[in-house]
């Protein structure tokens, strides 16, 4: 028994000594891998992988991935580094999340986020620290707008961007009272005032602005008031599983044969699986489709399809560029990142032939891009026109 | 408003109501009689609506996915109660919060690694797939009049057993005095397993029934939750009948209060609860 006991003590010991010993010698260890390799660029990930925006966040994700893997998994010669970081499209936690990565984490570069309220918290801290931020999704005008700064740029659109060219396609088709319908949140808001701003232009009227709050996704009161308004075609902004709900329920509903649907393309895109039958006959804008035959465009869905599961959507588009642009800028630098200037100013430069066409980057980084008419045939949102070629945003309120 | 819309807006609103009573209902009987704040009712929901989802798809058939998919909410339920809030019954509310948090965060989790992050949709059975028109471009879906139909058969049922049967008669004792039910001989203990594995059953049914109706993704009970919270608060806690006319309430408050006064529709209910708690502070039926 006291054999035992005196084996159970010196095992303890050996184990506390074991810890001793690694403590000791982990900072040793870290130092010569400091000097063994260069070390990585950090690229934090603050994008939503739970709730509405989950696939949104992963196929961002995959598409970032997918550029640096391309790339040799190196930018500027450079090993990289992922702190992924779960916004959970929480707009009241994207201030604190940010700060995390940006002083806690100490990350280079910060990527997301999917959703426009947290892209407010997050330029706050980035005007504060300086960060640089590459947003991959969030389309509000604001970003490249009046808070527009030198260190924020964007690889995805704005709301304007992608729903300004529908307004002409709409009164073209003959439509001239129109119902909008969307969240009453800014993404939502931005993108409907992007169409009324053409459409009324053109000479149409708006006869219902409708705004649902976020995110409700009970949407049976809000059709049958369209339905007895009864205009000529209705324009919405949902995405997610509210634009899979608001169609079905469209379709269910029968509103579809007798008023047609109008959409930003994310209404269907990525939700087509789930929309099935009920979102065939849709026309979009988006500034990407199926079916654009480009060469690069088809070398990126064959190797985002050898990669992932997941089918491809835009999202993982504006992930890819996001990843490609960096690769880019980093070549420039020789994977300098503390100089922020200069990486500013190699990631202003930046010209990308991505597979959605050729992007180049406007004064207030956004992307000047084309923006394609589409619409849902056999579950594809097939290019049917280019609605509006190398279209840039007017950065309304931006002095850079 | 054309009287016609109007009452095509009070059937979406009745139809709304009784699916929202199916959640409340166990909640409020969670509430009222184990006095357990079950916040892990709302995931409870998703997981009928995804276990509906996968069942469908791996036998072809909703009925059966229905079938099958009870059972397996019920004994979760059951397996909820007896491992995991069976511990906390003798400690403080805040114990059994901590917990049906926790229980939210593992089941959300759960449905991400098993169904993933894409948004899903169930096909209306084909049976029921038809339409009634209504006027020259609307139409109700004859689904959504069966899950109304179901929901008002639950309500029925539930009912005949709290008002007419042994089982309801401890029930509503329970609710009313846990402590001299149990100085009466009854035995509490398979009364809470049974009242939590009904109530997470209705939970679920519910999500199974409204699959077909709306879109699948992470955390789709959350909100559904806070709108059974304020139906339970309504009604009186551990009230069904108050559950049932809460129901009715909020359904058509949610489906008139958007159209007619569109500045209020994110606020609405909380403005009826509010109102409701300033006449009677307890609830209309506690």
């Amino acid at each position: 028994m006291k054999l035992a006991r005196i084996r159970k003590h010196t095992r303890h010991l050996m184990t506390a000594m074991g810890l001793l010993f690694l403590a000791a010698f982990q900072p040793l260890m870290a130092q010569q891998n400091r000097e063994d390799q260069a070390t990585p660029v950090r690229l934090g990930l603050m994008l939503p992988y739970s709730g509405t925006y989950a696939p949104l966040g992963e196929s961002i994700t995959n598409g970032l991935k997918l550029a640096i893997k391309q790339n040799g998994d190196q930018l500027g010669g450079r090993p990289v580094e992922y702190v992924v970081l779960d916004s959970e499209a929480d707009a009241s936690k994207a201030p604190q999340n940010m700060s995390r990565l940006v002083k806690g984490d100490k990350v280079d570069v910060v990527i997301g986020p999917v959703h426009s309220g947290v892209a407010m918290g997050m330029l706050k801290v980035a005007k504060q620290t300086g960060a640089i931020m590459i947003i991959p999704n969030a389309g509000l005008g604001a970003a490249t707008g009046q808070l527009c700064m030198p260190n924020v740029f964007r690889t995805s659109f704005s709301m304007w961007q992608d729903s300004y060219p529908m307004g002409k396609v709409a009164y073209d088709r003959g439509y001239r009272k129109v119902v909008t319908i969307t969240w009453n949140y800014a993404g939502g808001k931005e993108d409907i005032a992007g169409f009324e701003e053409s459409f009324t232009k053109a000479g149409g009227e708006i006869v219902k602005q409708i705004l649902v709050p976020f995110p409700e996704t009970q949407f049976q009161p809000y059709l049958t008031d369209i339905a007895s308004i009864k205009p000529d075609a209705v324009y919405t902004f949902f995405a997610g599983a509210g634009a899979v709900r608001f169609v079905r329920d469209y379709a269910k509903l029968g509103l579809k044969d007798s008023v047609p649907l109008l959409g930003s393309g994310f209404l269907t895109d990525g939700n087509l699986d789930a929309q099935g039958e009920a979102a065939e006959g849709i026309l979009t804008t988006l500034h990407y489709a199926d079916g654009l035959d480009s060469e690069v465009d088809r070398a990126f869905r064959e190797a985002y399809g050898e990669t992932y599961e997941r089918k491809l959507d835009t999202y993982a588009v504006q992930g890819y560029d996001a990843g490609m642009m960096l690769a880019q800028a980093l070549d420039q630098t020789q994977g300098n990142s503390a100089d922020r200037d200069a990486l500013i100013s190699a990631l202003a430069g930046v010209k990308l032939n991505s597979p959605r066409g050729p992007v180049a980057f406007s004064k207030a980084h956004h992307p000047i891009q084309n923006i394609y008419l589409r619409q849902v045939k056999e579950g594809r949102n097939q290019v049917i026109d280019v609605a509006s070629r190398a279209l840039e945003d007017p950065a309304r309120g931006c002095r850079l | 408003m054309d009287p016609v819309f109007i009452a095509i807006q009070l059937l979406n609103g009745l139809q709304y109501g009784l699916l929202l009573f199916l959640i409340a209902s166990g909640l409020t009987l969670i509430f009222g009689i184990m006095g357990i704040i079950n916040l892990a009712h709302g995931a409870m929901y998703m997981i009928g609506a995804y276990l509906a989802y996968d069942l469908t798809l791996r036998t072809g058939s909703f009925w059966l996915a229905l079938l099958l998919a009870v059972p397996i909410a019920v004994v979760l339920g059951l397996v909820i109660e007896r491992l995991f809030l069976g511990t906390l019954y003798r400690r403080d509310h805040l114990y059994q919060v901590l917990l049906t948090f926790g229980l939210i965060l593992v089941l959300n989790e759960a449905q991400r690694i098993i169904w993933g992050n894409d948004v899903q949709s169930v096909a209306v059975p084909p049976s029921l797939s038809g339409n009634i028109t209504l006027t020259d471009n609307l139409q109700y879906p004859v689904y959504r009049l069966f899950v109304g139909s179901v929901c008002l058969l639950m309500a029925g049922g539930i009912y005949w057993v709290i008002r007419h049967t042994r089982l309801g008669i401890v029930i509503r004792a329970g609710a009313a005095n846990r402590d001299m039910v149990e100085g009466l001989g009854i035995d509490v203990r398979t009364l809470f397993t049974l009242i939590f594995s009904i109530g997470v059953g209705l939970a679920a049914f519910a999500g199974m029934l409204s699959a077909p109706m709306t879109s699948l993704y992470p955390g789709m009970g959350d909100n559904v939750l806070i709108t059974c919270f304020v139906i339970v608060v309504i009604g009186g806690i551990g009230s069904i009948k108050g559950a049932f006319l809460g129901s009715l309430l909020i359904g058509q408050a949610a489906t008139f209060g958007p159209v007619l006064l569109p500045a209020l529709a994110s606020v609405i209910i909380y403005l009826i609860m509010a109102a409701v708690l300033i006449i009677k502070p307890r609830g209309l039926f506690a």
